[in-house]
Order: structure tokens, then sequence, then C-alpha cells
């Protein structure tokens, strides 16, 4: 085991370099350059000035020696400075990383809480009225484009009902608020953002549950159960659901970079200062280090999932060795 | 333009009115409560010279202030410089600071400050966007604490105006990098706003500088809020969680004619500064004769646009100056619409259809071309096909193409890669456009990109940089103004309105040409109706 962890990770390293280097000639490649948006173009803002701005980038070097140097800095961990703001793009990303983390949480553990037992219950009852609602209902979450959905909920629960407050993560006075005030007020300004989350992201757990619980449902070992004369109960709960949920823990692997991810459209929508307004943003201005920093973390959480899930399976599948 | 100006001289006679009363009454404004801007930009650095996109911009004209400042009326007078002085030649300006002013910390302001400001615009190692203006300057000497004598290498009048640029203390940066310094989200300035906290992608919030030179401003707190997507901006809006943004003019023409926002907002309307136009690749054989330029100008109804686009908020434009400006035109009249006269000039410039498929040829080559535009401004793209419809009428076949703005501006202006352009420009104040229309600045990433050449305009773009007296300047850019109309190197199309909303609270706004934002440090909300009072 201990091995095979070993050189798996050697190999990720190498899968790492890789990435870095395609990520990194193609933001370079794609047209258009950061002293574009630096300049707004302004008359007063000369091509000189935006030819020493690029300069002082080191955007003016070969594209492989500037490569280097950025691996040079990565390799002790140092993703550089935003070109926009001059702040250390590590402290950039870290400060996103926390709003962005508890949303997706949160929905992530609502999707499960209620996706699950949505698959289970329609697996169960495949074929029914029940079943059919629910796969409509699961396809309409996943139909339905996020921002009209936020627009509609805004514009009822927000402005006209006045119940929960349309955008951003803390009211204005949320400095002079207690230690409880905070809580609720911040959890009032997640409700809506984390519900729409959720609601989009039912249907593929429910889908995978569903059709992995069938499948468990025609082994033999279920007939074999049920034929000792186990209860219904201990039959779907103790002997189907256990197998049932093997693929789940893929999926569960496969979801740890989407936990950072977060999704611009998303959170433009919501006002929610996190990761994917970040990397949108920094995409747009050709802020370079950004864009790599965002990129490359995500690509360590994705190949990191990937293991986890692997080694995760081994130790919940016993049919499963890893050599 | 008539409308404005009696809405504006109307404005003042109630004002003035009010006034009157207010003070037989023994009134002073109240001072408290918050005002709360809805932005969908976020600020990027608070060090001044560094900052070039307008929300970095508009927070940085509260904390800072310039040597000298446009009044409401677009004259330049004194902010941090009490008075100046232009020797006869033009070379030397010898500025008199305001005595007594202090940072935010305390500390006393002085010309060592102005004189850090300056070697800091012109270090090569500052990325400032900022220092063309300032390469003009031979020197600057500080004379004592409050006088300053700046030399010219020669007369450059626009460098005035250029002093409005916001002065950093020296005290505090004088030893910092300027690029990478904490400054940049921790500013000290001057101004009637004090940074107070930034939490990135929410809000940056200001208090109230109550030692303020001009007076302590009546509204305590400032709060820039961040909401990237316009149409939460505008549900914030109806939630009245905005105090203060600009509408487009589908909101304000369809969407806040109800009841609840006359009664809860007051929206203005005036010319902003800035216009937009189709430019044309003048190196493009088909764009070299300046009939064909005109002809299309008859043959494109500007009326028409503005009513489509911006719903009749807008005016024509015909020139490249803010309208309420001393340097705008007002005999240069705006051609009529008339497709006949634009086939005619047509024809006359050798343009006949002769294969009978309805668009025009010349020597073998069809009349077709393709404009580009940038992505995700919509009332471009709108004004764009309402062009292609026109054209298509008197025999010009024209294609759109919509183009994401950073490799719009670095593969397809930046190397002349384009047939016709259709863009805006947003205008400073000083009327000096020598970077855009002088004959020499047509080298790739500068700003005549259309390559438009002439002698006599590029002998008056000089000359009104020599010139400081206002009288003589004006008989120079009217007269600059004139020939561009006449030469058509731009079609130039319509003048956008400004459309801030602000809710009806906020007491004390006036408009005036520059706008309303002039005398924002005298807004006020009476006692009875603060609504931030925690």
């Amino acid at each position: 085991m201990g091995k095979y962890i070993f050189k798996r990770i050697i190999g990720l390293v190498v899968l790492l370099l890789g990435i870095t280097i395609i990520t990194f000639s193609v933001i370079h490649i794609a047209p258009g350059r950061p002293t574009d948006l630096e300049a707004q173009f302004n008359p007063k803002v000369s091509m000189e000035a935006r030819e020493r701005i690029a300069h002082l980038y080191g955007l003016d070097k070969p594209l492989h020696i500037q490569y280097i140097e950025w691996l040079k800095r990565f390799a002790r961990f140092d993703f550089g400075i935003s070109f926009m703001d001059s702040r250390p793009v590590m402290e950039k990303i870290l400060e996103r990383i926390p709003i962005t983390l508890i949303i997706e949480l949160f929905s992530m553990i609502l999707i499960l809480l209620i996706g699950i037992p949505i698959g289970i219950s329609s697996a169960v009852k495949e074929g029914s009225f029940y079943d059919r609602f629910m796969t409509v209902f699961v396809f309409i979450g996943f139909a339905v484009p996020t921002f009209w959905l936020s627009l509609i909920l805004m514009d009822f629960i927000g402005v006209r009902w006045g119940m929960l407050p349309i955008s951003g993560i803390k009211s204005l006075e949320f400095e002079k608020f207690g230690f409880f005030e905070k809580i609720i007020d911040m959890s009032k300004h997640l409700i809506l953002p984390v519900l729409v989350s959720a609601f989009g992201g039912l249907a593929g757990i429910s889908r995978y549950m569903r059709s992995s619980m069938l499948s468990v449902l025609k082994q033999d070992y279920i007939r074999t159960a049920r034929a000792k004369g186990l209860s219904e109960k201990d039959v779907l709960y103790k002997h189907a659901l256990k197998n049932a949920l093997l693929p789940v823990v893929t999926i569960l692997g496969l979801s740890v970079p989407g936990l950072i991810g977060g999704s611009v459209i998303f959170e433009s929508i919501f006002s929610i200062p996190g990761m994917g307004r970040l990397f949108y943003e920094s995409v747009m201005a050709r802020d370079y280090p950004v864009i790599m920093g965002v990129l490359v973390i995500g690509a360590i959480l994705t190949l990191l999932g990937n293991l986890l899930a692997d080694i995760s399976y081994a130790a919940v599948d016993p049919r499963i060795k890893l050599e | 333009m008539s409308k404005h100006t009696n809405s504006t001289s109307a404005a003042f006679k109630k004002a003035a009115f009010l006034f009157i009363i207010l003070f037989l009454l023994g009134f002073t404004p109240d001072y408290g409560d918050t005002i709360v801007i809805g932005s969908i930009g976020e600020p990027r650095t608070f060090v001044p010279i560094l900052a070039s996109d307008s929300s970095s911009g508009t927070i940085c004209g509260l904390i800072f202030n310039g040597l000298v400042k446009y009044d409401k009326d677009l004259n330049l007078t004194g902010d941090l410089a009490e008075k100046w002085e232009v020797s006869q030649d033009g070379l030397e300006i010898i500025f008199y600071l305001r005595k007594g002013v202090k940072w935010h910390d305390g500390a006393p302001f002085t010309s060592k400050d102005v004189e850090f400001t300056y070697k800091s615009l012109i270090d090569p190692n500052v990325r400032t966007p900022y220092g063309g203006d300032f390469q003009m300057v031979k020197s600057l000497e500080v004379i004592d604490d409050y006088t300053l004598k700046v030399f010219y290498k020669e007369p450059f009048s626009p460098g005035l105006a250029s002093w409005g640029m916001n002065i950093m203390p020296a005290h505090l940066l004088e030893k910092e990098d300027l690029n990478t310094t904490k400054f940049t989200r921790n500013p000290i300035g001057t101004g009637p706003y004090k940074f107070k906290l930034w939490k990135t992608g929410e809000r940056v919030e200001l208090v109230s500088n109550r030692d303020y030179f001009e007076g302590r401003p009546y509204i305590d707190r400032y709060i820039y809020r961040i909401i990237p997507d316009t149409a939460t901006l505008f549900l914030e809006l109806r939630a009245q969680a905005v105090d203060y943004t600009s509408l487009t003019p589908i909101q304000y023409r369809r969407q806040t004619e109800t009841e609840f926002f006359k009664k809860n907002f007051q929206r203005f309307n005036f010319p902003s500064f800035g216009y937009t136009y189709m430019g044309y690749n003048l190196k493009d054989p088909k764009f070299k004769d300046v009939d064909v330029r005109r002809a299309i100008n008859y043959a494109v109804n500007k009326e028409e646009i503005i009513k489509g686009v911006l719903l009749g908020l807008g005016r024509i434009s015909t020139g490249p100056f803010i309208p309420e400006s001393w340097a705008y035109n007002k005999d240069v009249l705006p051609l009529e619409y008339n497709p006949g006269k634009a086939k005619e000039l047509l024809k006359n410039a050798g343009w006949s259809d002769s294969d009978r498929d309805g668009i025009l040829e010349k020597d073998g080559m069809k009349f077709s071309f393709t404009v580009i535009t940038n992505q995700g401004n919509d009332e471009r793209k709108m004004a764009l096909e309402i062009i292609q419809r026109r054209l298509r009428e008197v025999g010009i076949e024209v294609k759109i193409k919509i183009i994401e703005w950073s490799a719009f501006v670095s593969e397809f202006i930046d190397k002349r890669r384009f047939e016709a352009v259709l863009l805006g420009w947003g205008l400073s104040l000083d009327p000096d456009m020598y970077d855009i229309w002088h004959s020499s600045k047509t080298k790739q990433g500068e700003f005549n990109f259309v390559s438009y050449s002439n002698a006599e305009v590029d002998d008056l773009l000089l000359k009104g940089r020599r010139t400081f007296n206002q009288e003589e300047r004006k008989k120079i850019y009217q007269k600059i103004h004139k020939i561009l109309y006449e030469d058509q190197p731009y079609l130039f199309l319509y003048v956008p309105d400004a459309l801030p909303v602000l809710h009806s609270r906020f007491k004390g706004v006036e408009v005036a040409p520059s706008g309303i934002g002039y005398n924002f440090i005298k807004w006020f909300v009476p006692r009875s109706e603060q609504r931030y009072t925690r």
C-alpha cells in the first residue's frame, strides 16, 4: 500500500509538471495582454508606458524563460504577485477560498442528504409515479438556468417579501454585530445561494444512486438475503445500500476540486467574492500569475482527489487491492 | 441641448429659492447617515498614480486631492493649490499651496509631497500609466514648504490640468516600493473621506474627514458595494439597499417609471463625457475618398440609432469634445439623414452597381466591409445592426464581428487589422486630442489607429497645446472640431446620457455641466430621514 501511494505520487508530480507547461503556454499564447486592461484605452496612457509596464512585469522575456522563472518560484510554493493589484497570488486565493468552500460544502451536504434518499427510494419504487415525479423534479433543477432561478428567488424572497437579503455575504453593519448576530446574518445571506446551488446538483447524485441501487438490487445476494427471510429494511439498508454507495465514493473524490472551484455565474449573481469570480476576473484582465495559481491549485486537488478516491475505494471495497 | 440648460437654470433658481427660505429659518443641513454606492467593478489599488480603472479612480478621488480640479462649470480651479501663475512664455508654472492642510494621519501637507508624487510619476520603475504628461516637465523646484515652481521643456497647456493628479504623502511612501506597498489597501490622503476598510469582492468603506479643508462632509459614511451583476444591482436598488448607481436606458425608460421609484429615488440625465463613433481604417482604399465617408454620414440615420439604442437618451455627436465644454463648436451641425444624397455622392465617387446584385462596385471591387467591436457592449452591437441596414439601402454591405476586449485591442486595433471599428472614447476635460488625431501618433499601439493625417489639424493640435489663453484655445479647438466633421475620419454617432439614480433622502444635489458629483460633500440627509444610524 505504502509503496503504491509513493509510486502514484511520483507519477502525479510528473503529470502536474506537464499540466503546468501546457496551461502556461496556452494562457500566454492566447491573444491579449495584461496591459490592455491596465490602460483601458485611455489616450493619456501612451504606448511607451504600456511597454514599460510590460517590461516591469517581465512579459518581454522569451516564453520559456518566463516559464522557468515561474517554476522556480512555484517550487518554493510562491505563485508570484498579481498584476492587477500587486498582492501575492497566494494571499488573493486564500482570501477567496473560505466562502467558496463554505457554500460548496453546505450545498454538497444538502445534495447528499436529499439526493441519496431520492435515488434509493426511486430505485426501490422503480417505474412508479413517485419515481417519475422525482426524475422530472431533479432534471428541472439540472436544466433551469442558475441565473434565472436566482433572480426570480431574489425578486420574490428578497425584494417583494423582504424575507432574506438579496446578495452579498454580510450586512453593511456586520462589523458592529455580536458573535451570534454575525452567524445569523451570514446564514441568512447564504440560504439562497446554497439552495440554488444544491438544487442544480441533485440530479447527478440521485441518478447515480438510483442506477447503482437498481443494479445492486438485481444481484444474486439480494435474492439470497430475501430468501433467508431478512426483513426488507435489512435487505435494503444492510446489504444493498452498502454496495450501492461504492460509486458515490468515486464521485465524492472527483468533486474535491469543485469544492474550491466555485462558479462564475453563480458568484456574480449573488455578489459572492469567491474563487469563480477571482478566476474569471483574472482571465479577463490577463492576470497570468493568478490564472496560473488557480489552475495549478485546481490541478493538484483534482489529482489528489483521484488518488483519494482510489485509496478509499480500496478501503471500502474488499475486492480491490492496490499494488 | 436647450432642454438641458433650461433645466439647469430652473434647478438653480429652485435651489436659490430654497436656500433663501432655509436661510431665513436659520437652517443648517444635518450631519450623519451613509450613502451606499452600487458598482459592478471592483477597485484595484488606492495608490492613485497606479489606478487606471474607474472604480479605483472614483474612490481615490474622495481620499486624495490634486493641486487643481475642475469646478462644476468645467473650469480649472485650485484644490490643494490656492492659486498658480503661468509665466508669459508658458514655460514656468508657480503653484502656491494651501496652508494648514493635514494628511489623514495628522502630518502636514507640504510641497515635498508634490515633489515626491512628481518623482514617482517619472520613475521608470513605477508601474504608472500616467507618466506621459509629466515627461514634458523639465524640472520641479521646491521654493519653500508652500511654493513650488515647475519648468516645462516647451509650453504645454494640458500640463496644467495634469496637476489634478492625486498627490501622495511623501512621509509614508518615500521608502516604499510603490508597486507593492501595503499603502495600496490602506491609503492616507488629504481628501474629504478617510479610508476605513476594504473587503475584497464585497465593499470599500470610507468615513468622513471632519477636518477637511473645505469643511466636514455632511454624509458620515461612504460605502462602495461591489455587485458584479447588473440585474442583481437593480434588485438591490429596488430593495433600497443601494442608494446610488447608474441606470441603463431601458431601466431609465421602462423599469423606473413607477410610483415606487418616483417616490423613493431621484433620477438624473445629462450628457456623459464620451461619444460613440465608427472609425474607418483610412489606409483602406475604400475609405480614402472623403466623399465616400460623407456619403456614409448621409446614409446613417443617427436620430434613429439614438431612439433605438438609447431610447432617446443621448444626442447626436459631431465631434470629439464634450458638448458642455468651451471647446465644442456649436456651429457644426450634424448632416441630415439623406440616402438620396449618399447615393449621389457614391456615384460621383465612381461606385456603381453594374452587376445589379444590390451592392456597389468600383474597379471590380465590391463595397463590402467588416466592422469590429468589443464583446459585452450591447449598445454598440445594436447601433451596428442599424448602421448595417441603412448602409445596405445605399448599396454598401456591412459585416459585424464582435471580439473579446483584450484580444480586440492587442490583435486588431494595435495591429491595425480592421476595416472599420465601432468604439467609444471617454473624454478628459482638457480638449487636447494630440494623441488621437496627430499624424505622428499612428505607430503600433498608438491611438490614431484610423491613421488620420491632416497637416492643418496637426498644426492646430500643436498650437492648442502651446496656448494657455482659453479664448485662443477655444478658437483653435473649435476649428479642429469643424475640420474633423468635414473630413469624417470617424462617423461620429452619439453622446450617450449619463443616467445616475439616487435615493430621494439625499438633498442638496444639483445638476451642472460637470454632472452631479462636484458638490458631493455638501449633500446631506435630514435627520428624520436618516437610515443608517446604528
